[in-house]
């Protein structure tokens, strides 16, 4: 079981915004400092923009886990977008729960343009929590059903 | 013929309203079905009691049913009324386009011709909480992650992406939905368990702190499926991190505050 956990490689993927957190990243490369491979970034004009479809089709697209991040409150490039996107995630945070969606797989975070440092180490701790919770294969499971059902019958 | 019936004959009769939208008698003794008035002699049809549960509201935003000149009455129960000043908050029916009515216990008629007066009135007259939504929430909620998804997947197994929900609430009155666009095509048309479930946390979501819990979605749904739980739990969860108060203009999530709180984002 733990050989197992060990082989898993889980796949994360991070939304970001490109004002604090994108450029924080960029840092924490030019800082030259190593983090966890597992991690894929797609960039946003702003946290605010971060509709929460693209949360799910994420999982849907096989991501074990999720990384959402942006400009820390009154730090917005557009003054208050990261405030709107706060509220849709506490919204959505407690629907995914009520749903039976595993919430502990999204992690969500503040990194600003200066956090190097920070954006490495919260990329690990994600992929280290990921890694002992294993692949998302429920909704997996769901999102594969064409697949999974042919596998079923051969 | 009721003392109301004859005021709405009336009303049709001088002009003061083009339009009067009710309720009607059903195919069955049990059932009511909406009736739209366009004469005095129609208004004798019209009634309203504990049957009439269809939310009018939804005709309210669909121009081709209305006539482009002249007021529309609506006979309204409470449900309708609070989805009609939701519209109003949401700038989505004129103030004055529209006469709303209520039909108090001994059958006369009180007009609120305007979003104050409906304020008023709903405030006046609270709707109980249905106790039965309420127990079917906390059962899911005991239950443990894993087993929710088991129900929720089972339960939304059987959506046949009818859209009768989406067709019977008054607040779902985009011309153009998410489900229709197809660049990109953020939700697979057919009626599969997972484009089912992403198609029903669409919806909630478009309905978070909008929601005015009517039940119009779950009474529409061909399969009754529990979906007004979704919108039940999502409307909890808002009263209690936002309030219970609403904002006049605009809804929760187009809205904020600097110091909203959670426990989750580090």
């Amino acid at each position: 079981m733990d050989e197992n956990k060990a082989a898993f490689e889980p796949r994360i993927i991070a939304f970001v915004c490109n004002w604090c957190t994108y450029a924080g990243a960029d840092l924490t490369g030019t800082s030259r400092i190593k983090y966890a491979t597992n991690v894929e970034i797609v960039r946003f004009p702003c946290t605010g923009r971060i509709d929460f479809m693209l949360l799910l089709k994420a999982f849907a697209a096989g991501a074990d886990g999720i990384i959402v991040s942006g400009c820390h409150p009154n730090d917005c490039h557009y003054t208050s977008g990261n405030f709107h996107a706060r509220r849709r995630w506490i919204v959505f945070r407690g629907l995914l729960d009520f749903l039976g969606i595993d919430v502990r797989r999204i992690h969500y975070y503040w990194v600003s343009a200066a956090e190097g440092a920070k954006w490495a180490e919260v990329v690990n701790q994600t992929v280290a929590e990921i890694r002992e919770l294993g692949p998302y294969t429920e909704y997996k499971k769901v999102a594969n059903y064409i697949e999974e059902t042919e596998a079923a019958h051969e | 013929m009721n003392n109301w019936n004859k005021q709405i004959a009336d009303m049709l009769a001088d002009g003061t309203v083009a339009l009067v939208i009710g309720y009607e008698e059903g195919s069955t003794p049990q059932k009511t079905r909406p009736l739209f008035c366009h004469d005095a002699v129609a208004a004798e049809r019209l009634v309203m009691d504990g049957r009439c549960t269809h939310n009018l509201a939804v005709y309210l935003t669909k121009k081709e049913l209305l006539p482009a000149e002249g007021r529309i009455g609506v006979v309204a129960t409470v449900n309708v009324l609070k989805s009609a000043l939701q519209l109003m908050q949401e700038n989505q029916i004129p103030e004055g386009r529209f006469l709303l009515m209520a039909v108090g216990p001994e059958g006369k008629l009180t007009e609120l011709p305007d979003a104050e007066s409906l304020r008023q009135y709903i405030a006046a007259h609270p709707l109980p909480d249905n106790p039965e939504v309420a127990a079917l929430i906390e059962k899911i909620d005991a239950m443990s992650r894993e087993e929710r998804w088991a129900y929720w997947q089972e339960c939304l197994s059987k959506c046949v992406k009818c859209y009768a929900c989406r067709a019977a609430c008054p607040l779902c009155y985009c011309t153009r939905c998410i489900v229709e666009d197809n660049r990109p095509q953020w939700i697979l048309p057919w009626a599969s368990t997972l484009p089912n479930i992403e198609w029903q946390i669409n919806r909630v979501m478009h309905m978070a702190g909008r929601c005015t819990g009517c039940g119009a979605c779950y009474a529409a749904c061909p399969l009754h499926l529990p979906i007004h739980l979704l919108t039940k739990k999502l409307t909890q969860e808002i009263n209690r991190e936002f309030g219970t108060e609403r904002p006049a203009k605009g809804n929760v999530l187009s809205t904020f505050s600097p110091d909203d709180k959670e426990n989750f984002i580090h």
